[in-house]
């Protein structure tokens, strides 16, 4: 019979095994990612696989930037990630201006029709997808938006439901004496806003800003609808256009492609690692 | 009593969110419950058809197909997804050393952008060079024809759905640190396991976050449409990762059926619907509320 003493050591043990067996699993996609990337074409086809390359060739990743030929078309990948940093920038400003002026209506100001209004604003959080999908490329088709970047960034200036909420959450923790000390000094509803509740809500407009990168980043189905001309393309539509291309896929180069568009995914995640789990919390609190 | 000032104040505040849910939310909506009525391709005028659209759909057999693989892929992913979340969760729920490092690695996989997903993937399950099949190999297990064969590729697609639960288990670790420190106190003077302490006090407590979880996981499920499009285009091999949104955009997009592609999109809703229901359902008899959460 085990004491009570061995008996936690051993869950203690077993628990640590599994830990690091699953941390093994999660991470091994993407270090062999890495290493197909730094490899020359013929040393991805191997058997057994290299783990170490016999050369490193780091050009890859300048080939994966230029890679194709006049024949079968360029893949201009800078371009590319020019079009979609352009576009998460336009993004992340629509969606913090928006959602912050309607978040402090619905957290800070007395109105008429606030409570139903915001009611309402939760049940569309319940509008799935796919039944947009149609009646949206009308609309922008009527405006005659298709081909441009627009379909994709005008919206994030109209506010989105989740972000409002989580504004509103945040806002309306702020105490109410800071607001009406700022009214007494002769402050407008305006004012207020601006010099007040804006600079306390740091922390929850980087939330807000981190989450519409990650969505304007990571969107496939709205550029794959809406954007025509493949000089206009974000990395997203572009990586998929570069593994649709080519048959006899060169691996290392699509390896090196994709490192690309995940790097600064990673690097935002490093920079505000708090305002992540933050986010991510507050979205599984209800 | 509220002046007129502070409506028109408030109403001026929330004046872009106000237009925004009726240009981008209700006029979509309604336009697309109208369109499942009727006959449309982008270049003609609607034309009414009753309910053609969806008796169309209950004999489509691809429609049934779509469907079908979808329910599958839900049905596999979920549980499946969230027992991995819930896992890594309790082994991370534990003052260790360099946790913050673990959560970091199980995290950022969820991070990486569905067409990046989508061919590393392809790179890993590659049936000649794949790294996948050549680890198998090692141990006696021949090559696994992971994306070409029916049953395997949905295999595929859940695999991967796995490897994104960071998610969901930093959610299930945010709740878990809620569960108060004295009922494990307890537990421990009455003598109970760590199973037992796992079994009778954490999972109950973090039930109601289980159960908002697996809603989210349905609904996200249901719609699934970049990584099956990129991994398998057409829905190969033989349709069977061919799923609803996926039909829905080649009836939209490429055979200009745009009514039918509507309704298709109300009947995924009409399906969204019914499982959270059940899963509400369900859950009501083991989620527990006594907790803050």
């Amino acid at each position: 019979m085990l004491s009570k003493q061995q008996k936690i050591l051993l869950t203690k043990a077993l628990q640590l095994g599994a830990l690091l067996f699953l941390a093994f699993l999660f991470a091994l996609p993407l270090v062999w990612m890495v290493v197909t990337s730094l490899k020359p074409l013929d040393e991805t086809m191997t058997s057994p696989p290299k783990w170490i390359p016999d050369r490193i060739q780091v050009s890859n990743y300048s080939d994966a930037v230029t890679y194709g030929s006049k024949e079968l078309g360029y893949i201009p990948f800078l371009r590319y990630a020019q079009n979609s940093v352009l576009l998460a920038i336009l993004c992340i400003t629509g969606s913090v201006i928006s959602n912050s002026l309607v978040g402090y209506a619905f957290g800070c100001l007395d109105w008429k029709g606030k409570r139903w209004l915001f009611a309402l604003t939760l049940a569309t959080m319940m509008v799935p997808g796919p039944i947009l999908i149609v009646p949206l490329y009308k609309l922008f088709r009527d405006f005659g938006w298709i081909g441009t970047f627009r379909p994709l960034w005008v919206p994030t200036f109209f506010g989105s439901a989740f972000n409002i909420f989580l504004l509103r959450q945040f806002f309306m923790a702020i105490p109410k004496e800071l607001s009406e000390a700022a009214v007494l000094d002769g402050a407008s509803p305006f004012g207020v806003f601006l010099k007040v509740i804006i600079p306390l809500a740091k922390p929850a407009l980087t939330v807000v800003a981190v989450f519409t990168f990650l969505w304007s980043w990571n969107d496939f189905l709205g550029p794959l609808l809406y954007l025509t001309d493949q000089r206009n393309f974000t990395v997203s539509l572009g990586l998929q256009a570069f593994q649709n291309q080519h048959t006899g896929t060169p691996w290392n180069l699509l390896m090196a492609a994709s490192l690309m568009v995940i790097a600064p995914v990673i690097v935002v995640y490093f920079v505000a690692q708090k305002a992540f789990v933050q986010g991510i919390s507050t979205t599984g609190l209800k | 009593m509220r002046s007129n000032r502070q409506n028109v104040i408030g109403l001026l505040f929330a004046s872009p969110w106000i237009l925004g849910m009726a240009i981008f939310l209700f006029y979509p909506v309604i336009s697309s419950l109208y369109f499942s009525f009727t006959s449309y391709s982008i270049l003609k005028p609607p034309v009414w058809i009753g309910l053609s659209n969806y008796q169309e759909l209950m004999q489509d057999e691809i429609f049934l197909k779509a469907l079908s693989n979808t329910l599958i892929i839900c049905a596999a992913s979920v549980p499946l997804t969230t027992a991995l979340a819930i896992c890594l969760a309790l082994l991370l729920n534990t003052k260790r050393k360099g946790i913050s490092l673990y959560r970091t690695l199980f995290y950022i996989p969820s991070l990486v952008p569905t067409v990046a997903l989508a061919v590393l993937w392809l790179w890993i399950f590659n049936g000649q060079y794949g790294l996948l099949n050549e680890g198998l190999s090692k141990f006696g297990i021949k090559a696994v024809p992971w994306l070409t064969d029916p049953s395997w590729a949905k295999a595929t697609l859940i695999m991967i759905s796995m490897w994104g639960c960071g998610n969901a288990m930093v959610i299930y670790l945010a709740g878990l640190q809620d569960v108060p420190q004295s009922l494990y106190e307890a537990g421990e003077l009455d003598g109970a396991s760590a199973w037992q302490k796992t079994k009778s006090i954490t999972l109950p407590m973090i039930s109601p976050v289980i159960q908002f979880n697996v809603i989210m996981g349905i609904i996200g499920s249901l719609q699934t449409f970049a990584l099956p499009f990129v991994m398998f285009p057409g829905g190969q091999p033989a349709r069977s990762t061919y799923v609803v949104a996926m039909y829905l955009y080649d009836n939209a997009f490429l055979y200009q059926r745009m009514g039918y592609a509507s309704a298709m999109g109300w009947v995924l809703f009409l399906a969204t619907m019914i499982l959270s229901w059940v899963s509400l359902r369900l859950g009501d008899r083991h989620v527990h509320y006594g907790g803050g959460a």
